[in-house]
């Protein structure tokens, strides 16, 4: 029976999602950590939503195939891995944990996370990073390996984002515009060319100082270190830091 | 730059009762009260003046009288006074009109054109002192149909989950940031008490209130402020926040200052930033997507609380409340045009969105037309003052209603519209922690569950009035209701005869 939770080890089983859908796979991955379980391969997804929500524990999914969309929202401790693209929402309100896509993702990845770690090995949609927050040490870290769409990092209020513009040609700019439109918090890397009408009018250009090497060296290298590239070759194209201007962009609005 | 703007109100002091002791100049948050000790006298700068009437209610001698300024502009029905001034401040700052508490605009209160029913002669009225009478209201999803086993009358159909209140009235959002925690306290301790539920706002949950997750309603809006898993396990239902009564489409910033130490901890955000929530949340551009993120929450809930939805109550709320029940909305709220807010631009706050009671009227019959009104319970808000509201917001198709200024009131607020300002002197809506220590949360709960006490006992009057023991009999039935000084199209969306007929 293709549909059968299969025990590869006592910590590690397989689990063919063909064929389920969306809120009965999520009750087998939620049966399968309260066992104990540390590793769930996941064959098969076509579309499910809401992998890796309300799990709460260290447990690690790779996926076989295209989860849906809200991959990992809430969500509060896991790793995922997709071995395919994910789709809207990748990490929607993200606490902590870790996904890894072996793909593209769609729009809003990473909406509103306030930690926890997301690296997409090619392009992203709309709005991607948007309203990104930090809170005492958790600090969520979204690196993008090609470009994006309009909207990058909008109201990003914390955390780091980091597009690399891999696959973009010699010559060629970013996707995006409006990127970092009301940003008050967080910092941006881009790596690629991009022009300043690009930029959101709440964000400011800076050459990286000392920490901001020290951060993208650390996270293009867990980056390289997914997707088979070189962290040196990555790093040694000009990188540019997007900051907002203000911390409180729209403090002069109101009267009273 | 000389402001151009006169007092709004006159203090007076009578010299004779006045005996220097500064309880108004120490009450008053707007330095308005001063005391010159070399002439041994309390003065008065009037133009600081915004009538909330602290000093008046602490001066131990009632010296102190505040009255509206006549402002004897020459009588012009257009141009009246509050439209010169709102000209004269925005030519002074070049601002946005901000502005706090709900729409004091003359528009027409529907609830003052219905009047109830009661029993004459052919069905007797019951008296609720001497005979059982039930408010109870269950909250959430009801099935289709119910299947009984035999014998054991037992329920055979497994219900979606419910909430049970003892009184069909809640306490509005209103976030921790916006109002102080001790408001927080002291309606979540009177929920408690009176078996009803509170709202966070948007604004996370401060750990001291987990303790009344029970009676605890968490809202999830655009800026996900305070949203981790246990902020929504801590929960008895969950509330999507699309928009609300005062400021329908608009988003919120909540300004760095008011985000103390304790707010950022509580929103999870840095002390000191402005907490800006988006004016639509950026994962929901459709009812399919909204659908996604209610089933998102309840895979992050395991399936085991109502999923709420709150909309402003505008043009096409009854399309749109469809929608929402058929993504999977438990319940459902509208924020109608009377709807209050800690900070709203006033040119949103005055003139955007419908009346409450033809916003319920529509959703209902709508639901009902399309069979799905047993789906979700449909709760509203925006200007309830009193039992009376109450019960024809249930006879108009509520299942609940929510209070917000009510409740306030019951802390002392005397709606002087300053909520924006931060310097609330009833310490409702500051984060000034000299100021928010004049709501004590023990007094606080006791008024506010005392509201809510005298409110049940009204709410069973009326019941027993009309000859019917239980609130589930007077829900949706608009024969109670009749409608006075109305014209045809009113009447029939709110589906009411006119008295007499």
């Amino acid at each position: 029976m293709a549909r059968a939770v299969r025990e590869k080890t006592n910590s590690v089983v397989e689990i063919d999602a063909s064929g389920i859908l969306t809120r009965e796979l999520n009750t087998r991955l939620r049966e399968a950590t309260s066992n104990g379980v540390k590793k769930i391969e996941l064959r098969n997804v076509y579309g499910q939503r809401y992998i890796g929500t309300d799990l709460g524990k260290p447990v690690e999914i790779e996926i076989f195939g295209t989860p849906g969309n809200d991959l990992g929202s809430f969500m509060d401790g896991p790793r995922i891995i997709v071995r395919g693209n994910a789709q809207d929402g990748c990490g929607n309100t993200m606490n902590a944990g870790e996904i890894i896509v072996h793909g593209h993702a769609g729009d809003i990845t990473g909406l509103s996370a306030r930690g926890g770690k997301i690296f997409i090995r090619d392009g992203v949609g709309y709005r991607a990073g948007i309203h990104m927050k930090e809170y005492g040490d958790q600090k969520p870290v979204l690196v993008i390996g090609d470009t994006a769409q309009d909207f990058l990092g909008e109201y990003m209020a914390g955390g780091i984002l980091i597009i690399l513009g891999l696959n973009l040609k010699e010559g060629e700019t970013h996707r995006a515009s409006y990127i970092g439109t009301g940003m008050h918090g967080g910092v941006l890397y881009l790596r690629g060319n991009i022009s300043n009408f690009q930029l959101g009018k709440e964000v400011g250009v800076a050459e990286l100082d000392e920490k901001d090497h020290m951060d993208l060296e650390k996270y293009v290298g867990e980056f390289a270190f997914h997707f088979g590239h070189s962290a040196k070759e990555i790093l040694r194209q000009k990188f540019i830091k997007l900051f907002p201007l203000y911390l409180r962009p729209y403090g002069r609005l109101y009267t009273y | 730059m000389k402001t151009y703007l006169p007092p709004k109100f006159i203090v007076e002091r009578d010299s004779n009762r006045c005996i220097q002791c500064q309880v108004c100049v120490n009450q008053c948050s707007f330095d308005v009260h001063s005391y010159d000790a070399a002439d041994d006298e309390v003065r008065s700068r009037e133009e600081n003046c915004v009538g909330c009437h602290r000093c008046v209610v602490f001066c131990p001698t009632n010296a102190v009288s505040i009255r509206k300024n006549p402002l004897d502009y020459r009588e012009n029905s257009n141009w009246r006074p509050e439209v010169i001034e709102d000209i004269i401040k925005q030519a002074e700052t070049g601002g946005v009109l901000l502005t706090g508490m709900g729409n004091d605009k003359g528009y027409r209160v529907y609830w003052d054109h219905l009047v109830l029913n009661a029993s004459q002669v052919t069905n007797p009225s019951i008296d609720p002192l001497r005979e059982p009478m039930e408010l109870v209201t269950y909250i959430g999803r009801k099935p289709d149909r119910v299947e009984v086993s035999d014998g054991a009358l037992k329920l055979k159909t497994k219900l979606a989950p419910q909430v049970k209140l003892e009184v069909p009235v809640m306490f509005s959002a209103m976030s921790y940031g916006a109002v102080s925690l001790n408001v927080q306290e002291s309606l979540a301790r009177a929920a408690t008490e009176a078996g009803t539920l509170w709202n966070t706002g948007e604004g996370g949950l401060h750990p001291k209130l987990y303790k009344y997750g029970k009676n605890t309603i968490v809202q999830v809006a655009s800026g996900r402020f305070g949203v981790h898993p246990e902020y929504l396990d801590a929960a008895t239902i969950v509330e999507i926040k699309i928009g609300q009564g005062a400021k329908p489409g608009i988003g919120g910033h909540l300004p760095g200052e008011k985000v103390s130490a304790e707010v950022a901890m509580t929103r999870m955000i840095p002390k000191g930033t402005d907490a800006l929530s988006p004016a639509p949340q950026h994962d929901i551009y459709s009812i399919e997507d909204l659908a996604q993120l209610v089933y998102a929450l309840k895979e992050a809930t395991d399936y085991t609380k109502p999923i709420s939805v709150k909309i402003a109550a505008v043009h096409n709320s009854a399309a749109i409340a469809s929608g929402m029940v058929r993504a999977g909305a438990d319940m459902i709220v509208l924020d109608g045009l009377r709807g209050s807010t800690g900070a709203a631009p006033k040119i949103i706050r005055d003139n955007v969105g419908i009346p409450i009671e033809m916003a319920l009227a529509s959703v209902d019959t709508r639901l009902r037309q399309e069979g799905i009104r047993n789906q979700a319970s449909v709760v509203i808000a925006g200007g309830i003052r009193n039992s009376g509201d109450v019960a024809k917001a249930i006879a108009l198709g509520a299942d609940a209603v929510y209070i917000g200024t009510a409740a306030l009131m019951a802390l002392g607020c005397t709606c002087c519209q300053q909520c924006h300002t931060g310097k609330c002197a009833w310490g409702i809506c500051t984060s000034d922690l000299a100021l928010t220590k004049r709501v004590n949360p023990d007094i606080g709960a006791r008024r506010a569950a005392n509201l809510l006490r005298g409110w049940s006992i009204e709410l069973k009057d009326i019941l027993g009035g009309m000859g019917i023991n239980a609130i589930e009999s007077l829900r949706g039935n608009r024969l109670a209701l009749r409608g006075i000084g109305l014209t045809d199209t009113e009447l029939e969306i709110l589906g009411v005869m006119m008295a007499g007929g």
